[in-house]
């Protein structure tokens, strides 16, 4: 198991229901610095709901949440970005009339405390902007990085927000079904950027296809009615005949 | 596998300097904004005898330009902007009238000042409000201050307006005159700085940062930002910009009406919005114009029901230039891919 200290996110005790449903029942999450983590779990197992509370979204009825062994349950959700914890969202989120390139370096602004200085001009920010670019470049987005993002393909709006999450620099990042809607011949540029995700932010990413989790994820988490009803290596995931029952054998992979 | 490796092969010719290069583009002066500007001046030669309309157009101009910054930018919905603008103009005649201090220049600053402290203020309720929520609450606190500037009516005049304003020359040395030339220098300077702050304002990160609030405010907090903060700013700075131009009509005209916080001022200025395109200075520059133009012609050919034409040239503009006439003209010109 890993020791204590390397452990990066942390919840203990999570609850949350909406009127009767419980939809998150006492859970304990430990993510360790450089994790590749998966969250699998049938249709309204409450994995989104999870996130939500993860980062600020929502707030847990009980429990605790801890970044780096500091208590954040009650930090909004801005402050804990900021403070590394950053996600991505199943449906694009993003700034449609702005092109990448200002989506990026707005996110860079912010995170270097420059985005409410409205007596400098946004172009004396060099830094800002060339870091921006530099992130689109190696998500292959610098061909569009001045066209609005609007205009971008659907593969290339799942790209950006990994570009804008990682723009805040952090050192937990959450992947909301980054390939969700992604055509096959779009998708592998994705799972590169994926795979080469700077090794030493921890990474929890929820997904409904298998073969991303297999083969990313090195760790797998199965939420099953708000609750972990495992969390193993693959394989032994793979294996574990209650999985089959409540996950893989009636949705996915027969 | 090895990171590089793995990504070279999505590299690109395009080298961080362009993109540099490109915002840059964005922000430099124009050949059409330069030649506007001069434009601007030859109303002294070409029309002496409209010196005073186009002094009122500049004023409006201005106010119309504090109401883009927070509609057309920053997103904010506001149906009580007037409440700025009147603030600004008591403020300045109350200085003179009831003061006896009729220097133009510290009345300006001063009248900026208190409509930017009332709008810090309001701003707090502002921010915590949405949609429908805050057309009411901007609506409300419009109607609110223009109530009380009437219950008020030992200071401000009531329904018979302000009277007893003397504003003294400009420096000390440009007399206000019957024609309106320094009336119209005067407007147009403050007009021209204003338009300039506000241009660095939507130029700036935090003028980036405004237009992410306006496209999606939900996933602000996600990109680690405080947007509620971003908010209050601009709202301060544009009723400080509003009192601003409410000053300038009082001290053209020497008088304050109630008008000058009615609801149909507040309305008139997010038609001109409309009209000439949000989130772009120049639309609310050319939907003041165009504006005070149709309302001078048409109400001198019925003074009546002037207001018709501006509807219907309002439904042909929301229906054949949904972002309007700049926007319209902008996208002619491909100019907006």
């Amino acid at each position: 198991m890993t020791k204590n200290a390397d452990i990066v996110l942390r919840t203990e005790g999570l609850k949350k229901s909406f009127g009767s449903l419980q939809v998150t029942r006492d859970l304990d999450l430990a993510l360790p610095a450089g994790a590749r983590y998966a969250l699998i779990g049938p249709n309204g197992a409450g994995k989104t709901t999870l996130i939500n509370l993860i980062t600020g979204e929502m707030r847990p009825d009980s429990g605790r949440i801890l970044l780096e062994g500091q208590d954040v349950t009650r930090t909004g959700t801005a402050a804990r970005v900021r403070r590394g914890l950053t996600r991505t969202f199943q449906i694009n989120a993003l700034f449609p009339d702005l092109t990448p390139l200002e989506a990026v370096t707005l996110a860079i602004c912010e995170r270097e405390g420059i985005a409410g200085q409205f007596w400098r001009s946004l172009t004396a920010h060099e830094q800002a902007i060339s870091e921006g670019f530099e992130i689109l470049r190696q998500l292959g987005l610098a061909d569009v990085a001045t066209k609005r993002t609007r205009h971008l393909a659907y593969g290339q709006q799942r790209l950006l927000e990994i570009a804008l999450a990682l723009a805040t620099r952090p050192k937990v990042l959450l992947l909301d079904e980054p390939a969700a809607g992604v055509p096959k011949d779009e998708s592998a540029m994705l799972f590169r950027v994926i795979e080469a995700l700077p090794e030493h932010i921890a990474v929890l990413f929820i997904e409904h296809d298998m073969d991303i989790v297999f083969s990313f994820a090195s760790r797998i988490i199965v939420l099953v009615a708000g609750a972990v009803l495992m969390e193993a290596e693959p394989a032994e995931v793979r294996d574990d005949p209650r999985v089959r029952e409540v996950y893989l054998g009636s949705a996915h992979h027969g | 596998m090895n990171r590089e490796a793995t990504l070279t092969a999505t590299q690109t010719t395009q080298a961080p300097g362009a993109s540099l290069a490109w915002l840059r583009s964005r922000s430099r002066w124009s050949v059409f904004e330069i030649a506007f500007w001069l434009a601007t001046l030859l109303t002294f030669y070409f029309f002496p005898s409209y010196l005073m309309l186009a002094s009122q157009i500049a004023i409006t101009a201005l106010f119309a330009i504090s109401v883009d910054l927070v509609l057309g930018y920053a997103g904010i919905i506001t149906l009580g902007h007037a409440m700025f603008f009147g603030l600004g103009a008591y403020a300045a005649g109350l200085l003179s009238a009831k003061a006896g201090w009729g220097e133009p220049l510290t009345g300006l600053l001063f009248a900026s000042a208190l409509a930017g402290l009332v709008g810090f203020v309001a701003s707090f309720l502002i921010v915590r409000v949405q949609h429908l929520a805050l057309i009411m609450v901007t609506l409300g606190l419009g109607l609110l201050t223009y109530e009380l500037a009437n219950a008020l009516s030992w200071l401000t005049g009531g329904t018979d307006g302000l009277r007893g304003i003397d504003t003294w020359p400009i420096l000390g040395l440009f007399d206000f005159d019957l024609w309106g030339y320094t009336a119209y220098s005067y407007t147009l300077a403050t007009l021209f700085l204003g338009f300039l702050i506000s241009r660095r304002i939507v130029n700036s990160s935090f003028g980036l940062a405004l237009r992410g609030v306006r496209e999606n405010v939900r996933r602000m907090p996600a990109i680690g930002s405080a947007y509620r903060g971003h908010l209050r700013k601009i709202y301060t700075i544009s009723a400080a910009i509003a009192g601003l131009s409410g000053a300038l009509l009082a001290q053209t005209t020497n008088t304050v009406a109630l008008e000058v916080l009615s609801f149909q001022r507040s309305a008139d200025v997010v038609v001109m919005l409309i009209l000439g395109g949000t989130g772009r200075l120049y639309g609310a520059i050319l939907g003041a114009i165009i504006f005070l133009l149709v309302r001078d012609q048409l109400s001198g050919i019925n003074p009546q029901y002037w207001y018709f034409g501006i509807g219907l040239l309002l439904m042909v503009v929301v229906l054949f230039m949904p972002r309007g006439i700049l926007g319209g003209l902008a996208r002619l010109a491909g100019r907006d891919q």
